[in-house]
């Protein structure tokens, strides 16, 4: 049973959906970038950031705030979206993303944006940060309490080794204040993983490293809630949430399609995908529609 | 004469030296960097003893973290614990870290500005009997082109104590380069010591050539400066111990004093100290040059001096480099 009211989850649900409409909005004007990961990837991020994290968007350097750790530092498009949405800078700078001289490059780069944890990009190394931000937090802190330290992986990044070497330290340490989110969207640039280099049985292995597993559909908002909540209940292991997601989620045409993982919506596509978006999916009709 | 100004270990030329591992003069520094601040932690791949980050581990149990080996989790776990304030120092050999883990370095430590102390030790062909695939001959090359990553190579143990102190405290990411075997202590606690500033260990009144040395090699182009002298033949020699931010005021001094530099570094001659000088001085100061350092090969098993003699970076070689300049 979710914690989590009606209300407020319907809440999520909107504010998801609006998300979504500034990644396609910010994609389009960018002219490059990813489509299918960020827009797979907002139910989690707006959970995260509108329910769980504890943190100050209006005092971004908060020194008890948690920390997020976006490993897979190309679905940064959601990341920028959800930050601005949430209130860290202004919604209309999403717009510059990826042009010369914007704050919102390319993939993360905290020199530019220090409100970020860490610059990403190149794969499979956010994981070690973020083992090393919870070992730091455990120095100072002891067992219990402190910030939690949340890291948000791809699946297609678990096919290097570097993640399995930060995976085994964190179950060594049993560092609890460590949450990992796989987006488990089966896709990754060259096809399907399954077809690249098969990762199951992935859940196994992660609990082969004395991880805490938990599966869950990654756009049901309550299973989000209760994943991350009983996160924290863990006290012996780190926890490992593995998010079933469909990459592209909530532009039917977008949905399931490896070859969005790295190309932005055209003017007519993404006209599409704000139409379908505005309507939840032709749920409900209207002038938002035209 | 050995510059007087600079309180050197006026022994340096006897037979029975003074003889220190680099390494241990680090292992001794991190402890005293430790004390003067909480916030500094240790991590290592497995080779805590070998890198003398046990002293630090005994002294501070809880802010050591063993990291088995996988030195791309070293450099980007460490990035992560200064991400919270830590300023961790990380230990391997040269050849692993930060050979294997350079994306690692260059991504999570540089480009994300995180104050990582990156200490490479068994550096140089002198590792010996372990062979080519220990010895680092390219680090010093794969670190100086990294923005922000500040480069040191000390020349003694002692030097090494005092480039880990003043490490810690730089803000910056720090590659510090240490050797394995025991080498000749040169400097003595009272010689000062700045990140980033060459000194003239032995000077000459009319020198015809500059010879900058880097790394425990030092010594042997101070022997070649003392014998040359005997001939007639006058040569200044640095201790570049900082390759990275270099001391182009002091190159540029020394290339138009003297005319003639021979660079001396345990490592590759491309990309290494004496092409750092080289772009320094081609663009400020040309004069001639010659590199003393490996030369496009790898290495192999032998003592450290059969290495280095066989390598072409002994006194001998050092001397025949320096006569070359003056005969053009």
């Amino acid at each position: 049973m979710s914690n989590i009211s009606d209300e407020r989850r319907q809440e999520l649900e909107e504010k998801a959906n609006d998300i979504r409409l500034s990644i396609i909005d910010m994609l389009l004007v960018a002219g490059s970038g990813h489509t299918a990961g960020p827009l797979g990837m907002t139910d989690i991020f707006t959970v995260l950031y509108f329910y769980i994290l504890n943190h100050k968007p209006s005092e971004p350097t908060w020194p008890e705030r948690d920390r997020v750790v976006l490993s897979n530092g190309h679905i940064c498009p959601v990341l920028y979206a959800t930050m601005a949405h949430a209130g860290y800078f202004p919604i209309e700078e999403l717009k510059t993303l990826r042009k010369f001289g914007s704050r919102l490059q390319g993939h993360p780069h905290r020199e530019w944006l220090p409100m970020l944890e860490t610059s990403s990009g190149p794969l499979a190394s956010g994981l070690s940060q973020a083992v090393g931000m919870a070992l730091a937090e455990k120095i100072d802190v002891g067992t219990t309490g402190g910030k939690r330290i949340y890291c948000l992986l791809s699946d297609g990044e678990l096919e290097s080794g570097n993640i399995w070497e930060g995976a085994m330290l964190a179950g060594k340490n049993k560092l609890n204040n460590l949450v990992g989110i796989i987006d488990r969207n089966n896709i990754q640039i060259d096809g399907y993983t399954e077809d690249i280099m098969p990762l199951e049985p992935l859940a196994d292995k992660w609990r082969a490293w004395n991880w805490h597993v938990i599966e869950i559909d990654g756009h049901n908002i309550e299973e989000i809630v209760d994943a991350f909540n009983m996160a924290k209940t863990v006290y012996e292991k780190p926890t490992m949430i593995i998010a079933h997601t469909i990459p592209g989620k909530g532009v039917k045409d977008f949905e399931r399609d490896y070859r969005w993982h790295g190309k932005p919506p055209n003017k007519e596509e993404a006209e599409m995908a704000i139409r379908e978006l505005r309507s939840l999916g032709g749920k409900i009709t209207g002038h938002h529609n035209d | 004469m050995i510059n007087p100004d600079l309180k050197l270990n006026t022994k340096m030329f006897d037979k029975d030296v003074e003889q220190s591992p680099i390494r241990k003069g680090f292992g001794e520094g991190l402890v005293v960097a430790g004390e003067n601040d909480p916030q500094v932690v240790g991590l290592c791949a497995d080779l805590t003893e070998s890198t003398q980050m046990h002293l630090f581990k005994e002294k501070f149990p809880n802010r050591f973290v063993e990291i088995g080996v996988a030195e791309q989790n070293l450099a980007s776990v460490a990035s992560g614990m200064a991400a919270m304030g830590k300023i961790p120092f990380i230990t391997s050999y040269a050849m692993f870290s930060p050979g294997r883990n350079w994306e690692q370095i260059r991504t999570t430590i540089c480009y994300n500005d995180r104050p990582v102390k990156i200490v490479g030790s068994h550096a140089g062909i002198s590792v010996g009997p372990d062979g080519g695939t220990h010895q680092a001959v390219e680090d010093l090359a794969i670190t100086r082109v990294i923005p922000r990553m500040v480069v040191i190579s000390p020349c003694d143990a002692i030097e090494a104590k005092k480039a880990t102190i003043a490490a810690a405290k730089t803000g910056t990411p720090v590659y510090l380069r240490l050797a394995r075997e025991k080498t000749p202590v040169m400097t003595t606690v009272d010689t000062p010591f700045e990140i980033g500033k060459a000194q003239i260990f032995w000077q000459s009144k009319k020198p015809k050539v500059g010879i900058i040395a880097t790394g425990a090699l030092l010594h042997r182009a101070l022997m070649s400066a003392k014998s040359l002298e005997k001939e007639g033949l006058e040569v200044e020699v640095m201790n570049l111990s900082t390759i990275k931010p270099l001391d182009e005021k002091a190159i540029i001094a020394l290339a138009q004093k003297t005319g003639n530099i021979v660079t001396v570094e345990e490592h590759q001659i491309r990309g290494g100290m004496g092409s750092a000088v080289a772009e320094c001085l081609a663009k400020n100061n040309p004069v001639p040059m010659r590199f003393i350092g490996v030369d496009d090969v790898f290495g192999q098993s032998g003592t450290p001096d059969e290495l280095i003699e066989h390598y072409g970076m002994g006194e001998k070689d050092i001397t025949k480099a320096v006569r070359e300049l003056i005969k053009q």
